[in-house]
């Protein structure tokens, strides 16, 4: 019920957009980097001051989750990511600014909840966690918070077996699709600083994630933003975990390259 | 048990008015929403508060459902003198959470 509303919404905002100010041409092309902000610079002082004090930052309460999953033994191997990996404040240092990352097992670019199940499952030997379950969002934003103000890297850039997956996230992009025949760079491109039925249309970074949502009263990664964008675009989702959300956030890291990490970020 | 942070500065002059912050992890279950198949959530709030400081109750509140998750209280109280600042939330199943910090008053 309270979803079916929140569909109308998006999807009336969206007309909204279209109705009240034309898009700007398609082909406004790639933000200039010296233009590129971060969303946190388009939210109220409040949301801002919870995001940078760490005991009003809910994101903290699964960083500090995360970190007792750390330390724990668990799984057949009876191993803790820590027995491995030891002092995540060293180990994981910057991980997150590199992911998503070229995979040699599966041949593709993996994000780094993909990387953490893969180590929950051929490592620890225990069974995988589930996409936006509480423990995996628990770790994912331990690992990434040790990357907190690092620049992201341009990890696509330098991986030449990257360049297809990459390819594949840019022409996604700028794909037009769903009911509302909107592209991703239809509303980040060209019309960011914009107004969407009072919201503030950002550039799209992911250099918040995972991210508190107060909207969701809880803790979301990268994936369910990118499906909240596709519902409000009135396009068909891909599931969790699919090859086509990882070709799009590794566009997207490419396109924040050289931008801090925020996580664990909050947002409106 | 549930996570809590708790912000107090360590110390203050006294006579200071100092900012109190507290955060815990909690549903907040409202007890108004439906499962898909049209079941009742039963509800799951936090629903006390308090603070003590020294043994002296400096700020209560009722919760209600319409807070949202994860309760961010914030407040002020006077450093009156050294000692021990105890938070104490309840709610509904039992729930019961408590952490202390000290403030050195000088
Ligand atoms: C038995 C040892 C072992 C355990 C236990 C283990 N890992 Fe790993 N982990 C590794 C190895 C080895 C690699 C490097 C694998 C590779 O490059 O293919 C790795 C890689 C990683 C990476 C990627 C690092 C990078 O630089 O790209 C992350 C993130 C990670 N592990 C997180 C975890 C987490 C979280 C846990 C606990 C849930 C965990 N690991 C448990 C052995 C382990
Ligand atoms: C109709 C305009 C619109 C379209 C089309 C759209 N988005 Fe968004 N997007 C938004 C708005 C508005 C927000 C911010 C929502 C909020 O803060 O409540 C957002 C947020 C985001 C964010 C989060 C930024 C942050 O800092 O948290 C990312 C990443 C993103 N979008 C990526 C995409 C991708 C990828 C697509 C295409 C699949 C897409 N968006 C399509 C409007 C749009």
């Amino acid at each position: 019920m309270t979803r079916s509303i929140a569909r109308g919404l998006c999807a009336a905002a969206a007309v909204a957009l279209i109705l009240s100010c034309p898009i700007r041409s398609g082909d406004a092309g790639n933000i200039p980097l010296d233009q590129r902000r971060s969303s946190y610079e388009l939210m109220s002082p409040p949301t801002r001051a919870m995001q940078d004090d760490d005991t009003a930052n809910p994101g903290t309460l699964w960083v500090l989750d995360g970190e007792a999953l750390w330390q724990r033994e668990s799984g057949a191997a009876g191993q803790a990511c820590a027995g491995c990996h030891g002092d995540a404040a060293q180990s994981m240092k910057g991980v997150a600014a590199r992911y998503p990352a070229f995979d040699a097992s599966s041949g593709r670019p993996i994000d780094l909840e993909q990387r953490i199940v893969d180590c929950r499952v051929e490592r620890q030997r225990a069974p995988a966690p589930a996409r936006e379950s509480k423990e995996l969002l628990a770790l994912t934003a331990f690992v990434a918070r040790q990357s907190r103000g690092m620049a992201i890297e341009d990890v696509a850039g330098k991986d030449e077996r990257l360049r297809p997956f990459l390819e594949s996230g840019r022409a996604a992009f700028e794909q037009r699709q769903g009911q509302l025949n909107l592209s991703c760079a239809n509303c980040h491109d060209d019309n960011w600083g914009r107004s969407l039925a009072g919201n503030a249309v950002p550039q799209g970074h992911p250099t918040g994630y995972p991210i508190y949502r107060l909207e969701w009263q809880g803790m979301g990664s990268l994936q369910r933003r990118l499906r909240n964008c596709m519902i409000g675009m009135r396009a068909e989702t891909y599931a969790y975990g699919s090859p086509e959300y990882v070709d799009l956030q590794l566009y997207l890291a490419w396109r924040a390259r050289g931008m801090p990490v925020e996580a664990p970020g909050v947002r409106p | 048990m549930a996570r809590a942070l708790i912000n107090v500065p360590a110390r203050a002059k006294r006579g200071e008015v100092i900012a109190i912050k507290t955060l815990i992890s909690h549903v907040m279950e409202s007890g108004f929403r439906h499962t898909s198949d049209g079941v009742r959530v039963a509800r799951d709030i936090i629903t006390t508060f308090d603070c003590t400081y020294n043994g002296v109750e400096v700020f209560h509140a009722d919760l209600y459902s319409a807070i949202a998750a994860n309760p961010f209280i914030t407040f002020h109280t006077v450093a009156t003198e050294s000692g021990t600042l105890v938070f104490k939330w309840t709610g509904d199943n039992g729930f019961s959470a408590t952490e202390s910090v000290t403030i050195q008053v000088e």
